[in-house]
């Protein structure tokens, strides 16, 4: 039972998380997708007068919101009783990291970047505040994210989602590599 | 009692069935996203310095297994638990425009925050509770979205 507390290697992970694509297909014919829950909370929570967002949210989210709320309880599961060590980063990321000015590199996210006060530095801000709304805008823009086109879309061989995937990776490695080492 | 009442009764059953096995089925997806490392902004610096292997590893088997699986379903025609038919709708993909541009402005906001949508809400479970607020940012990006959606070009 070890394994409960030691990180999940790749080739464990990965095909688990493939799976629930054919597990919610067969439970009741759903995609995979996460990102539509944060159009389903705006449709329950917000609506307005917004066309995108009239359309009945429990018969056609209230799936995905049960799974959504089921992922935050899972992580807060494997955090609290499956062990918890510093993600085994390789060591050029290390370097890498370090010479961007990040001291502390334990825990799941640098704390440095991702607390309350570190809201008020400009590396705080744009990537929880400024990070997180391009996250909703991008995704609902895009119909789907990492789930629903880089694996449930290309597993179903959509051009569209190919074309979505380039768009991930172009816009993380411009942020990566040109955004980040101008805020941290 | 008339036959509607039970069938209602029976909907209803159903239904709640179905939120207890999403619940779950969530619970081994945010628990595998932790253990995995997959909601870890460490792991996806180092996946967009294309500086290890994990992440491609967890992205690439994640779709092999879902391809085959969907491979499976529809050369065998294979129903829901309900005896439904299973069907995929295909994305339109119009002039492509959403999935270039608003790819890349996720693809921006993922590199940012180390997260996606599944790590974001993960996170909060997981013990980052500042990811409340990149969670409450992400909707209002969701809503400025739906907003403009009649003027952007798809």
């Amino acid at each position: 039972m070890e394994w409960v507390y030691q990180p999940w290697p790749w080739f464990a992970a990965g095909p688990i998380i493939g799976l629930f694509v054919p597990a919610l297909l067969l439970a009741g014919n759903k995609s995979f997708g996460i990102a539509s829950n944060l159009r389903h909370l705006c449709s329950a929570i917000a609506p307005g007068r917004v066309e995108f967002f009239a359309y009945d949210w429990r018969a056609r989210g209230g799936w995905n919101l049960s799974f959504l709320g089921g992922i935050v309880l899972g992580a807060f599961m494997a955090a609290t009783w499956m062990g918890s060590s510093d993600v085994a980063i390789s060591p050029q990321t290390r370097a890498s990291l370090t010479a961007l000015g990040l001291d502390d590199l334990s825990g799941l996210v640098p704390r440095e970047v991702f607390s309350w006060p570190a809201l008020l530095t400009p590396g705080g801000f744009v990537s929880v505040v400024v990070g997180g709304f391009l996250v909703g805008f991008g995704t609902a823009y895009a119909g789907g994210c990492t789930s629903g086109h880089a694996i449930a879309g290309l597993a179903d061989l959509q051009v569209p989602s190919l074309i979505a995937v380039a768009g991930f990776f172009g816009g993380g490695l411009i942020a990566t590599h040109w955004i980040l080492p101008l805020l941290l | 009692m008339t036959g509607f009442e039970t069938i209602d009764e029976r909907a209803r059953a159903h239904d709640q069935w179905g939120a207890v096995a999403y619940l779950a089925l969530g619970v081994l997806f945010g628990i595998t996203l932790v253990k995995s490392e997959a909601v870890s902004w460490f792991r996806i610096q180092e996946m967009f310095r294309f500086q290890a292997f994990h992440m491609y590893g967890v992205m690439g088997s994640a779709l092999a297994v879902a391809a085959l699986s969907l491979a499976a379903i529809k050369r065998f025609h294979v129903t829901t638990v309900h005896g439904e038919p299973i069907s995929i709708p295909p994305k339109e993909l119009g002039r492509g425009y959403r999935y270039w541009a608003g790819g890349g402005i996720f693809g921006v906001g993922w590199a940012l925050t180390g997260a996606c949508p599944g790590p974001l809400f993960a996170l909060v479970g997981a013990g980052v509770p500042v990811m409340l607020l990149a969670v409450v940012s992400a909707m209002a990006g969701t809503w400025v979205y739906g907003y403009l959606r009649p003027s952007l070009p798809h």
